[in-house]
């Protein structure tokens, strides 16, 4: 069976490759030697929210992407107020890199936890079939690592997180242990009446909850490490008020110096995560052309959007080609948790202004009176 | 200075502010009591200088660079050569006449004090005359350029395009982009940023200074004199690295609305001694 699915894909375009894939009965099973024969591909993740170059259409048949991932427990700064957050943290960046694949391949994930950690970890895809997510396969104590392989069965952009059991499960989450995979259907995107739809450019935005507690004097406080903030934090995620909603790790992480670019005619892609707690994104000055709200490619993208709902523990994806040059805020459409809590990212767009599209008639100035 | 609603806007979500808790002061108050050391005023020598006038200005519908004005000042400015001290604020706590500010980021009371809004300001400017039998008013913006002289900076200059006027939003976003670059925001021990020209210290740090003068909009006829003007005293002008325009009940100048420049790391203050007549503004 494999080895005519083999055949075919050698022998057809993408477009039929991704048909057959669709066609293809989950009951589908490759053999370990099928599996071992496959192509392999080694990928380096890139920090969000910048994302490792990737084919948006598949130009072979199913690979095995080799990922790995190395767990870092660290101290990190997450506003402008100078405070910490004893962050867990996949390959060092809140949120964890953003993975590609395409559906049907596999993907491969060595999960490293240094001992210089004091914390076991693991991994949970959305993504992946069993095992909790791949959780039950993969708990490493500091200095083991583990190697993972599943299938990318299903098309769509996916939250993985750690979750290595009971209280420890959110509180890895909101100390930053989140990011996201996306599987493209191997003939790329397709819009509403299933045409192809490209972008030029993709970028990754995670956003974070966190529960920062605070001294008697209403200061955040500063731990040594994530074991000592453990008791303080448990207190103020019970609370279910976060003292901070970010994008990126920390409040202006996308915003001056690292604000996000494009250009007008540039179309963009806009991956969004966020692993504990319902989001809404929306582009100020902007609209979201097509959007998968709850991520997953197999379902049409709503069109014309104004914000976009992204359920706690999903990421969904928004397509928007830029017509109009300017600064845009990308951000929570709460706008409480925008502009107080920090989810508040920027887009700098060059290019030429449209005066059909908008105009400033007449400046400010006097009310006329008679 | 297009779109004076996107610069709210972009006021609003530039580095979104973080709310300070709002805390009682009193552990600050020394024992000192009130008035025991004279604050150190410098006298800046009477003069004229030409200035890039404050507010928004238009000709033919378009935002311009704000217009330069000469200003004359007859008498001497007997300015406080530091700014207000977190201390000197905590006394005017201490005695009811002042609210606490807001805590933020204060590290000693030698620091200047942090987190005050112009009401703030006001109402300490009050109580110091009071305490003093002296006359102390907040400067005017004139009067604080000309105190800064060469760390005066004013509005950052616009290269506008009348076709686009996004090119300036961009060109000032990445300027603002470059200025906040390397800035440690917590408020420094008193003279940490060092004397001016005319021996003021602590100008253009990273604590910006109130003014008593209100935003204005004008619009300018062709010979440049000034066709008509909106004053909108609910936002008065904080002076720093560069001009910025807040709303006067606001205290971290993070999230204070109307600002047109990089949002100030922290909102302080200092006085001028009245001589009497009319403040220049």
């Amino acid at each position: 069976m494999f080895t005519r699915r083999q055949a075919l894909l050698g022998a057809v375009g993408a477009a039929t490759v991704a048909a057959a894939l669709a066609a293809t009965p989950p009951a589908a099973v490759a053999s370990e030697t099928e599996i071992a024969e496959l192509p392999r591909e080694r990928v380096n993740l890139v920090a969000p929210p910048f994302v490792h170059a990737h084919d948006q259409v598949a130009r072979s048949g199913p690979k095995v992407i080799e990922f790995t991932m190395t767990i870092e427990e660290k101290s990190l700064v997450i506003d402008d107020e100078g405070t910490t957050l004893q962050a867990m943290t996949y390959n060092g960046s809140v949120p964890g890199p953003l993975m590609i694949v395409h559906q049907g391949d596999y993907v491969e994930l060595t999960l490293v936890n240094p001992e210089t950690n004091m914390l076991a970890h693991n991994i949970d895809f959305h993504a992946a079939t069993g095992a909790l997510g791949g959780g039950e396969l993969t708990l490493i104590n500091p200095g083991e690592q583990v190697r993972l392989r599943f299938k990318a069965t299903r098309t769509g952009t996916f939250v993985y997180h750690c979750a290595p059991g009971g209280p420890m499960i959110p509180w890895h989450v909101v100390s930053g242990m989140s990011g996201a995979i996306m599987v493209l259907p191997r003939d790329g995107l397709k819009n509403d009446k299933g045409e192809p739809v490209r972008y030029d450019r993709v970028y990754y935005i995670g956003e974070n909850d966190f529960y920062i507690p605070r001294d008697q004097d209403g200061k955040f406080k500063s731990y040594e490490s994530a074991g000592d903030a453990y008791e303080d934090t448990l207190k103020v995620m019970r609370s279910l008020t976060p003292t901070h909603v970010v994008f990126n790790g920390a409040k202006g992480a996308l915003t001056g110096d690292k604000a996000m670019t494009a250009k007008v005619g540039e179309t963009v892609l806009l991956v969004h995560s966020q692993a504990n707690r319902d989001t809404r994104p929306h582009l100020i000055g902007g609209h979201g052309d097509f959007v998968w709200e709850e991520g997953k490619f197999a379902n049409p993208p709503a069109k014309d959007l104004e914000t976009w709902f992204i359920r706690g523990g999903s990421a969904g994806a928004a397509l928007y080609t830029f017509v109009q040059p300017g600064i845009y805020a990308y951000v929570n459409h709460n706008l409480i948790e925008a502009v107080e809590l920090g989810a508040t990212a920027h887009f700098v767009v060059e290019g030429d202004w449209n005066d059909d599209l908008m105009k400033q008639v007449e400046a400010p100035g006097p009310i006329p009176t008679n | 200075m297009p779109f004076p609603a996107l610069d709210l806007l972009r006021g609003l979500f530039a580095l979104a502010g973080f709310p300070a808790a709002a805390l009682s002061l009193t552990g600050w108050v020394t024992t000192q009591a009130p008035g025991d050391a004279p604050v150190p005023t410098a006298t800046v020598a009477a003069g004229e200088f030409s200035f890039q006038q404050p507010g928004e200005f238009l000709l033919d519908g378009l935002p311009i660079a704000n217009p330069e004005r000469v200003v004359r000042f007859e008498h001497t400015i007997d300015i406080m050569r530091y700014q207000v001290s977190a201390a000197d604020y905590g006394r005017c706590v201490a005695d009811g006449a002042c609210e606490a500010a807001d805590a933020g980021r204060q590290v000693s009371p030698g620091a200047p004090v942090t987190g005050v809004s112009y009401r703030d300001a006001q109402a300490y400017a009050v109580w110091y005359s009071d305490v003093t039998g002296q006359s102390w008013r907040l400067p005017t913006d004139a009067e604080w350029a000309f105190v800064a002289a060469e760390r005066f900076a004013g509005d950052p200059v616009l290269g506008d395009d009348p076709d686009n006027p996004a090119a300036a939003w961009l060109k000032r976003y990445r300027e603002e982009a470059e200025k906040s670059r390397t800035i440690d925001a917590a408020a420094k021990a008193a003279g940490a940023f060092g004397a001016n020209s005319k021996g003021v210290f602590d100008l253009a740090g990273n604590v910006w200074e109130w003014t008593s003068t209100c935003y204005v909009r004008a619009t300018l006829a062709p010979d440049g004199s000034i066709r008509h003007s909106i004053d909108n005293c609910g936002v008065r002008i904080a002076e720093g690295r560069h001009r910025t325009y807040m709303s006067n009940f606001i205290r971290d100048g993070k999230s204070g609305g109307c600002a047109s420049g990089t949002p100030p790391e922290n909102l302080g203050f200092r006085l001028v001694r009245d001589h009497g007549e009319v403040p220049v503004s």
